[in-house]
């Protein structure tokens, strides 16, 4: 059976100005008499854009649905539509059962009500009933951990404190449908893997979820199927271990641009200060490149890659080092090397020149990346350094391949038997 | 049955935790409490008795105490009236936070208002059921009718108040015209005075409906008359007739609310963006 139901929604939104007093209004439309709007060009008017775009999916009942996307792809639109905030442009959306939302836990507070007030307020919002409320009383306060401030006006509560007494408020409406948005964010450690218990527990009894979270590792724990909104379009749906990679790939990608960007501009920079330093060595270009020697920016992983580098001496210095480094693009150095220590000479070269360094496969963690490459005079006297070059990134092929570390080795696990050894 | 209704029907526990609310939020922090449920009528009935004393000098009769019983019976459904109507415009607004937020039937938030307000003016109501059974006004069989005549002045203010916010929320000089209007509304509304008072304009008087509904109270209240029942059912066309308008009104509004909605104007938040877009440049 079919808990939620969302076939062909489309939700637009306008950007640009609005009226809000009758003076601005007046101006406006006598304005639009003379000026005949431009009509045409489909259903969206100047200045609208689609927030949604032929939304379909269903939850079972029973069901915890994860929701990912980047910021603005829609999710929290879709949640408003749910809950009825805001009403679909086109589509029809069917919720059955009772409907709980935990967006915006503290809404419903009043400052200069106590806590306890609050409850039996918000419990009303919520659509609780006060007999209701009055039986659940103590749980919510227990799970809320205020217990000694119940009955103090709420605005000298701390924020994680109004946000765990909404949770806990919001958590104990027994919704046979709920909505989580990004709310464990708020509340300590302790606090947040007690909201992960609570939505474990729900899920038990069988109440339908739909779990909307940036933190990835929690959607993938929680959730048996996923939908990956992208620009108000749903552009992947499946089991997590699917769907999440492809999302993590393409976050990299967009990560990628950025970097890229970035680095773009820092280049016009650097051109300015390479004017003055008369470096007697220069590196030119650097190339991310297969092992077949093609030029390549996504590489598997462990996929094996070669540095091709141009570089030109001039004048005195002839006897050289180069020196190569792979960073990550928060700045993290994970590989570096350099000619004097492979052993690999480089005397008596003039003019311009290039050289390969092949690197064997290595378990880089999915991430993007750029090279450093320095290249320096024996008496390391007249030194030059081409950063931010070969940008390129490490798809994610597997789940939970993202991660803070910056390799991610293939090892053999064994168990030793059941009995501890000395 | 009407969708909006069923809503309403289905959330009426919250409406009633709403007016709780507002009854709760205009007392907490005040020194005078539930005395101010009398204190804003008292004020008005004074005004009306001080310009009934100037009337009756330059008429040269005295002033009866019938005429003040008068003042008094009309000023408790005029108070109820304005300061309903001046806390329900901002009411939408207001709790924008709220709109926003959570669903639940958005029309609980005016009518919250017009339900906290009534619970005033019953206690304006006894009170001055009691001066009225000390100083002996009497009673008679068309008293019955007030009832009727309350329920159109609830439906009457009801139907304002709920039109006025759902305007107030996409035009914000509502709330402006609405102050104004409700200052200089005594004026134009025979509270202080009788519509009868005026031969020419009687018509004008009545035509308001707010006049026609206190010109009946006043007479089977005070004067013991019989109500005029042409105006009667006028004022009951102009209460039923809004409450349905302003009921469709709103069921049209509703959907369009939370796009348009934005911090009151001189609120805290508009106050502090204006800040902030003066701090950018």
């Amino acid at each position: 059976m079919k808990a939620i139901e969302v076939n062909g929604v489309w939700k637009k939104y306008r950007k640009g100005e609005k009226f809000y007093s009758l003076r601005d209004l007046i101006p406006h439309i006598t304005r639009n008499l003379f000026q005949r709007r431009n009509a045409g060009n489909g259903e969206l008017a100047k200045e609208e854009f689609w927030a949604l775009q032929d939304v379909s999916f269903y939850v079972a009942k029973g069901e915890i649905l994860g929701i990912i996307g980047a910021n603005g792809a829609g999710k929290s639109t879709i949640l408003k539509l749910l809950t009825k905030i805001i009403k679909p442009y086109r589509g029809e959306i069917k919720v059955h059962g009772r409907l709980s939302a935990l967006i915006e836990v503290t809404a419903g507070f009043h400052p200069d009500f106590t806590g306890r007030e609050n409850v039996y307020f918000n419990g009303a919002v919520y659509g609780m009933k006060k007999k209701e409320i009055d039986r659940k009383f103590d749980q919510i306060v227990e799970f809320s951990g205020v217990h000694e401030f119940i009955d103090t006006p709420v605005k000298r509560y701390s924020s994680g404190m109004s946000a765990r007494l909404g949770f806990a408020i919001a958590a104990h409406v027994d919704p046979e449908v709920l909505l989580v948005d990004e709310v464990l964010s708020v509340g300590d450690m302790n606090f947040q893997s007690r909201c992960v218990d609570k939505i474990r527990e729900l899920l038990k009894s069988g109440t339908t979820i739909i779990f909307i979270s940036h933190n990835i590792s929690l959607v993938q724990n929680l959730c048996k199927r996923v939908i990956l909104l992208e620009r108000g379009k749903i552009i992947r749906s499946g089991i997590p271990n699917e769907v999440i990679p492809y999302y993590e790939n393409s976050s990299l990608q967009q990560q990628e641009q950025i970097i890229k960007s970035r680095i773009s501009k820092m280049e016009k920079n650097d051109k300015e200060s390479n004017l003055q330093d008369n470096a007697a060595c220069h590196v030119l270009n650097v190339r991310v490149c297969d092992h077949a020697g093609n030029k390549k920016e996504i590489f598997e992983f462990k996929e094996p890659l070669e540095l091709h580098i141009d570089y030109m001496v001039t004048g005195a210095a002839q006897d050289i080092a180069i020196s190569y480094e792979i960073i990550r693009s928060d700045g993290a150095s994970c590989l570096a090397g350099s000619s004097l220590r492979d052993g690999f000479p480089l005397n008596n070269i003039q003019g311009k020149n290039s050289l390969k360094i092949k690197l064997s496969s290595f378990p880089l963690a999915p991430e993007a990346y750029y090279i450093k490459v320095s290249i320096l005079d024996k008496d390391m006297l007249h030194s030059h350094v081409l950063e931010r070059k070969g940008i390129f990134s490490v798809r994610s092929g597997i789940v939970g391949a993202k991660t803070k570390a910056i390799l991610i080795p293939k090892a053999e696990w064994m168990t030793l038997g059941s009995q501890i050894r000395n | 049955m009407d969708a909006m209704l069923k809503e309403l029907i289905n959330y009426q526990e919250l409406l009633f935790a709403f007016t709780r609310r507002n009854i709760q939020m205009k007392y907490k922090q005040t020194s005078m409490g539930v005395l101010w449920a009398i204190f804003m009528p008292i004020i008005i009935i004074f005004s009306g008795v001080i310009v009934r004393k100037a009337m009756a000098v330059l008429a040269g009769a005295p002033l009866t105490s019938q005429e003040i019983s008068s003042v008094a019976v009309k000023s408790l459904p005029w108070a109820f009236f304005v300061t309903a109507l001046r806390f329900a415009v901002g009411s939408l607004v207001g709790n924008m936070h709220l709109v926003t937020k959570i669903y639940f039937p958005r029309i609980i938030f005016p009518l919250s208002y017009v339900l906290g307000q009534s619970l005033d003016f019953l206690v304006a109501g006894v009170f001055l059921t009691i001066v009225f059974i000390i100083t002996k006004v009497g009673v008679s069989i068309y008293l019955l009718w007030l009832p009727v005549l309350l329920l159109f002045l609830f439906l009457l203010t009801a139907a304002f108040a709920t039109v006025l916010a759902c305007w107030n929320l996409f035009y914000r000089d509502i709330r402006h015209i609405v102050d104004v209007l409700l200052t200089f509304g005594i004026f134009y509304t025979p509270v202080f005075y009788d519509a009868s008072m005026f031969s020419g304009l009687r018509l004008f008087f009545l035509l308001n409906p707010m006049g026609s509904l206190l010109e009946n109270i006043n007479r089977v209240v005070v004067l013991h008359q019989p109500p005029e029942l042409i105006w009667v059912a006028y004022a009951g066309l102009w209460a039923i007739g809004g409450a349905i308008f302003a009921w469709k009104i709103f069921e049209k509004a509703e959907p369009q609310f939370v796009g348009e909605i934005s911090p009151q104007r001189g609120g805290l938040r508009f106050r502090q963006e204006l800040w902030r877009k003066k701090n950018e440049k």
